[in-house]
């Protein structure tokens, strides 16, 4: 019926018989999990391990087919970047595939995907041992993982929208998945809607970009390739106004303020918590969140052209980064601590896009889904062993939790950039970029990696150091292993040359801005250490002088409290409300009015309708002798 | 003779000598009856399924002919065909009536009576997609229609708010009947003054349609036809502020019709508007339609809104028809090959999601007693199965990537764009409205704490037969919806020439809007990629 084909494009070097093993090796990456996803849901809904063995071994799959295309790659063997594709769509004058691309940003991500997806798996195993549902939980991790491949690999917007959708569908069903707990059940409701929200605009972006990809109506394309060679060619002609593809940027950036959580619209992820934290780790930490800067770094050529949206871009991430870690200064939940510095670190990742560093930003991503992965992976592993998650019940756990403890404290010094740690290094090259271009935003970035270091301070020294004594047992070594992994990669992801892999040639050390980093880093580290840990300051009056801050701070913004009235005053009580008042009274009022009205003349009809005869005949002879008089009239 | 000559008549009369068996049928054999009813209704749907696959896409236009002489002397033929559109619909009034008929193994009382009107009805809707004939269109409407009228007011359900009837059954089927009814009437006069100024002397729809091209009527004619074509059948549709006899007539109505009235009923009116107004009348669309663009977002929006503020189930996915069925008149509105498309396989999309959203709820309601949103819960404890479904169906309907209805909304919305971009945006808003009440219909339904008053009373679809019509369209949604070649190929050889037709009969149009259709277009052809073509 349909074929599939291959077309590579820089054809050069690659040995055809390795290309065709390319091929297959990517649609592997690509649908390996997606078969294991069907498995499971269809016939291994009742068998757990069937669908723990058929999820990890697909993404294993995955990771392995991923491993020899970057082997390939980076030996020089394989010429990338290289695409396969089946058409998807294909009608008159609209055109659109679904296939591969990989290069080498692709091939990170992939990377990233599979190979922190595939510890994270495993580490379900044992997180989810005891789990009803554990069958459904797998059957929809490995639906994720196709998901968020299908955008990580696209050739094109639409696929990536596809993608983008149906990641938003597995977070929604893996944050609910205890369902029976109704706050579960709204985080997922929550974080569905404001990404869909978000989608409105991303899609129309979409399709505003399609209709302008060429001046004839039949040869318009969402290829990326395509496109990439094309639209210089048009804003340069003047066919497409620099402002015209200024306003189609802003909406495609509504995708990543939805999906990676940017300000304002960040409020679904510290909800999104309520899944297991597996879940957490995976999509809400390194992977879904990380997919809108992830798009953003794949169409960088488009934001490029357009320095007023990257203008919009660099401040809503610079608020984002700020704006979320001082959230992280009054949660108390281990969980929510986390995802409100996974929101400031996405902030730095959107931040570099605003900055042009795509570069950077992926080197932050491909550090922060190591090092925070691995903090959540922790924080599962505590919540596993302890049952319990308010960090002011928790503490030394460093006793009876040495392992966890230890990967924990590795992944908080990479996050806070201790120096020599990965987050170090792609923290410093952001830093860098904003010294460069814009003195306020280097300066609010360097205050907010000072506040990163207090709140990871204070988790550490409260729930790991403190005098407390949470009973927990170890976990098991299946869940201790990825963690292991995770610690080891943490380390050394500083080193293995991603920036290079990207294509930017590293410039010397800026020791000046390591140097301010990291004495802000300390700075935020002592005061942390004061504060909780030698209880030199009491921390309660510090809380009382700071009243107005915190009462903000608390509330979230009251950014929450803002929609929620939205939602119930507006948008329920004012206009569905009044639709469905018009709806009863005017529309079926009318057509109610109209049968009335019907019956009414029925009625009145029916007053002639006496059934007295008499009546009859003397009507009828009045009418006779009418009719006679008229007759005679007329002669 | 090849099974080509009698594939209609067997899909269409299956279900008609169904229903004359089970006249014979003693009424206390109810099983018998519902095998019957199972075997035609499968019969039909298997024809359908052999139309579907053995169309000829290549050689587009109508196919499976059949043409008998009815009433010479009035020039009425007995005349049947199907193009893309129409085995696509075929496909999707077989499903529906088939799943239908499974689903209505809950029905204990006057079964036999049930399955007869049930049966006719099919019948009537096989036609009106099959007509080629005008009078033969308008017979086939009416035997549709009239069964409606006992199948909701003796097999229906008061609509109940707070526990009070607020649509009783008997208002809900007199509102519909009267409803369609009329509008049937005003589309009739419109067709009535078509052949009398045409003075062809036929019914037949291509006959008329090639005289049509050959020497139209007057632009002032057509804009005086094409309204009443258009409301007559836009009630059906339903479009806005005519759409009011729909929800309270899908929330009274049983399971099974609710199934086939949203799934299929109301796409006869858009049917009706694609197959007779928009080829007969082709300028009269082009001055009509931009104004039906922009009535028909007050269908999506307003529609959903309505929808946000219900608490009976069926009549949140009432209200839910009658916003997503404005997607479809918008794509109509539009008039590009692409949005066509996408319209009406949004009308498949839909039919099949809407049709699955009742099924769910008929069983939903035939173990809880109620639909009223608030009194639900946590239900997916103890029916995963029906639960799941319903996570799908709520999935569908928002449009999620893998199901039909993304497929064609991005069709509808793409083709459209150029035209309508502000009514565009309004139509993709409409997909977040979708989500909000699909997913609280969801969280309150079946997620939540268990329930202690459904412990133990509500039972999952256990048997593979109790799943089976969960199944079919579960399935036909997924395949049609992340394969959409085959069947979108299959449309495009028919809403492209006659898309083709009408704006080549428009003399101010534009030459790049029309967008030129050649069957084998190459792609785009770029340095990294090559798509070829793929028949």
């Amino acid at each position: 019926m349909v074929e599939a084909h291959s077309a590579a494009a820089a054809v050069g070097a690659t040995d055809p018989a390795l290309l065709a093993l390319a091929g297959k090796a990517a649609w592997a990456i690509l649908l390996t999990p997606l078969i294991c996803a069907v498995a499971i849901l269809l016939v291994g809904i009742h068998r757990k391990s069937f669908a723990m063995a058929a999820a990890v071994g697909g993404l294993a799959t995955s990771l392995i087919c991923t491993l020899f295309l970057f082997f390939q790659a980076s030996q020089g063997h394989l010429a990338v970047p290289f695409e396969v594709s089946v058409t998807w769509i294909s009608l008159g004058g609209l055109s659109i595939p679904f296939g591969v691309l990989i290069d080498n940003l692709s091939l990170i991500m992939t990377l990233v995907v599979t190979g922190i997806g595939s510890g994270i798996f495993l580490y379900s195993v044992g997180y989810m041992h005891d789990d009803a549902a554990a069958s459904r939980y797998f059957g929809m991790l490995s639906l994720f993982a196709f998901s968020i491949l299908t955008i990580v690999l696209s050739t094109n917007w639409i696929q990536l929208f596809i993608g983008w959708e149906l990641v938003g569908f597995c977070s929604y069903m893996l944050i609910g998945h205890w369902y029976a707990k109704p706050s579960a059940a709204a985080a997922g409701n929550k974080a569905f809607i404001v990404n869909r929200v978000a989608d409105f605009g991303f899609i129309i972006g979409i399709l505003w970009l399609w209709s302008v990809s060429s001046t004839a109506s039949d040869d318009r394309t969402v290829h990326f390739a395509t496109l990439m060679a094309r639209l210089p060619v048009l804003v340069e002609s003047g066919a497409v106004p620099v402002a015209t593809l200024s306003v189609i940027g802003l909406l495609l950036f509504c995708g990543p303020v939805g999906k990676s959580a940017q300000f304002p619209l960040h409020v679904w992820l510290p909800d999104a918590m309520e899944g297991p934290t597996p879940v957490s780790a995976l999509i809400h930490a390194a992977t879904m969140v990380a997919a809108g800067v992830y798009m953003l770094c794949r169409t960088f050529w488009l934001f490029e052209m357009i320095p007023s949206t990257l203008n919009v871009i660099l401040y809503v991430g610079a608020a984002t980064a700020f704006l979320a870690a001082a959230l992280g200064f009054a949660e108390n939940d281990l969980k929510r601590i986390l995802a409100f510095s996974t929101l400031s670190q996405l902030g730095y990742m959107v931040m570099a896009i605003g900055l042009g560093g795509p570069v950077a930003a992926m080197y932050h991503l491909t550090t922060h889904a190591c090092f925070k992965a691995l903090l959540f992976l922790g924080a599962g592993s505590v919540i596993h062993g302890t049952h319990e998650q308010n960090i002011w019940k928790l503490g030394g756990l460093t006793r009876s939790m040495r392992w966890t403890s230890l990967t924990f404290l590795i992944g908080s010094l990479a996050l806070i950039g201790f120096p020599g740690l990965s987050g170090f290094f792609s923290k410093d090259e952001i830093l860098v970029l904003a010294r460069e271009h814009n003195l306020p935003i280097y300066l609010l970035a360097t205050l907010t990696a000072g506040m990163t270091a207090f709140y990871t301070g204070r988790l550490w020294f409260v729930a790991f150091m403190g005098k407390g004594h949470a009973h927990g047992h170890e976990s098991p070594p299946v869940m201790l292993g990825p963690l292991f992994f995770l610690a080891g990669l943490s380390v050394v992801a500083g080193y293995i040359g991603i920036p290079a892999w990207l294509g930017e040639h590293h410039e010397a050390f800026h020791w000046d801005v390591a140097l301010t980093s990291t004495a802000a880093v300390a700075a935020g580290v002592t005061i942390s250490w004061l504060l909780y840990s030698k209880r030199a300051i009491a921390a309660g009056s510090l809380v009382r002088a700071l009243a107005l801050p915190q009462s903000f701070v608390e509330n979230r913004y009251y950014i929450d409290d803002i929609y929620t009235w939205y939602v119930q005053n507006i948008q329920q009580k004012i206009i569905a409300a009044g639709c469905a008042w018009f709806e009863q009274n005017i529309i079926i009022g009318a057509v109610n009015a109209v049968a009335a009205l019907a019956q009414g003349l029925g009625r009145l009809l029916r007053l002639f309708q006496t059934g007295v005869v008499q009546t009859y005949v003397l009507v009828f002879v009045a009418g006779v002798l009418w009719l006679i008089t008229r007759y005679l009239a007329v002669r | 003779m090849s099974i080509n000559a009698w594939l209609l008549p067997l899909i269409l009369f299956a279900p008609a000598v169904g229903a004359l068996l089970l006249t014979l049928i003693p009424e206390n054999r109810p099983d018998l009856v519902r095998r019957v009813a199972v075997l035609v209704t499968g019969i039909s749907l298997a024809g359908a399924l052999h139309a579907i696959f053995h169309y000829q896409t290549a050689a587009g236009g109508f196919q499976y002919e059949v043409l008998k002489p009815w009433l010479p002397q009035l020039g009425i033929q007995f005349h049947l065909g199907v193009d893309g559109i129409g085995v696509v619909l075929l496909l999707l009034h077989a499903l529906c009536g088939f799943t239908g008929v499974l689903i209505s193994y809950s029905i204990k009382q006057r079964v036999k009576e049930y399955y007869i009107f049930y049966l006719t009805l099919i019948t009537g809707v096989f036609g009106v997609f099959m007509s080629l004939d005008l009078f033969c269109f308008y017979f086939f409407y009416e035997m549709a229609v009239i069964p409606m009228y006992p199948l909701i007011g003796i097999w229906g359900s008061d609509v109940k708010e707070e526990g009070r009837v607020k649509y009783s059954k008997q208002y809900a089927t007199m509102k519909l009947t009267i409803y369609l009814t009329l509008g049937a009437v005003v589309a009739l006069v419109g067709l009535l003054a078509l052949y009398q100024w045409t003075g062809a002397q036929t019914f037949d729809i291509p006959t008329l349609q090639a005289m049509l091209a050959d020497e139209p009527l007057s632009t002032a004619q057509q804009r005086w036809i094409f309204p009443l074509l258009f409301i007559g059948f836009g009630v059906i549709a339903p479009m806005w502020p005519f759409h009011s006899w729909s929800p309270m007539g899908h929330a009274a109505a049983p399971s099974a019709v609710s199934m086939l009235h949203a799934g299929v009923l109301m796409k006869l009116g858009s049917y009706a508007i694609i197959r007779i107004a928009l080829p007969l009348l082709p300028q009269g669309a082009v001055y009509w339609l931009p104004w039906v663009a922009s009535i028909v977002v007050m269908n999506i929006l307003y529609g959903g809104f309505v929808a946000l503020a219900q608490k009976d189930l069926k009549l949140i996915v009432g209200y839910s028809s009658s916003s997503h069925m404005g997607y479809v008149l918008l794509g109509i509105a539009c008039l590009t090959p692409l949005s066509l498309t996408g319209a009406v396989m949004l009308m498949f999309g839909h039919g099949i999601m809407t049709a699955l959203a009742f099924a769910i709820i008929g069983q939903l309601y035939d173990q809880t007693h109620t639909r009223w949103l608030p009194d639900l819960g946590g239900l997916a404890h103890q029916i995963p199965f029906i639960a799941g479904c319903g996570v799908i169906a709520a999935m569908a309907s928002s449009g999620l990537p893998g199901f039909a209805n993304f497929v064609s909304e991005l069709l509808v919305f793409m083709g459209g764009w150029d035209k309508y971009p502000v009514q565009i945006v309004c139509g993709a808003l409409g997909v977040v409205i979708t989500s909000v009440y699909m997913l609280r219909v969801v969280r309150g339904t079946f997620f939540g704490p268990s329930k202690p008053e459904f412990e133990g009373h509500v039972h999952d679809a256990k048997t593979p037969f109790e799943k089976l019509p969960f199944i079919i369209l579960v399935l036909a949604l997924l395949i049609t919806g992340s394969w959409p070649g085959p069947m979108l190929r299959l449309l495009e050889s028919s809403t492209g020439p006659l898309v083709e037709r009408i704006l080549m009969n428009e003399p101010n149009t534009a030459p790049d809007s029309i967008q030129v259709h050649s069957p084998a277009k190459p792609g785009h052809a770029s340095a990294s990629n090559e798509h070829s073509e793929m028949n």
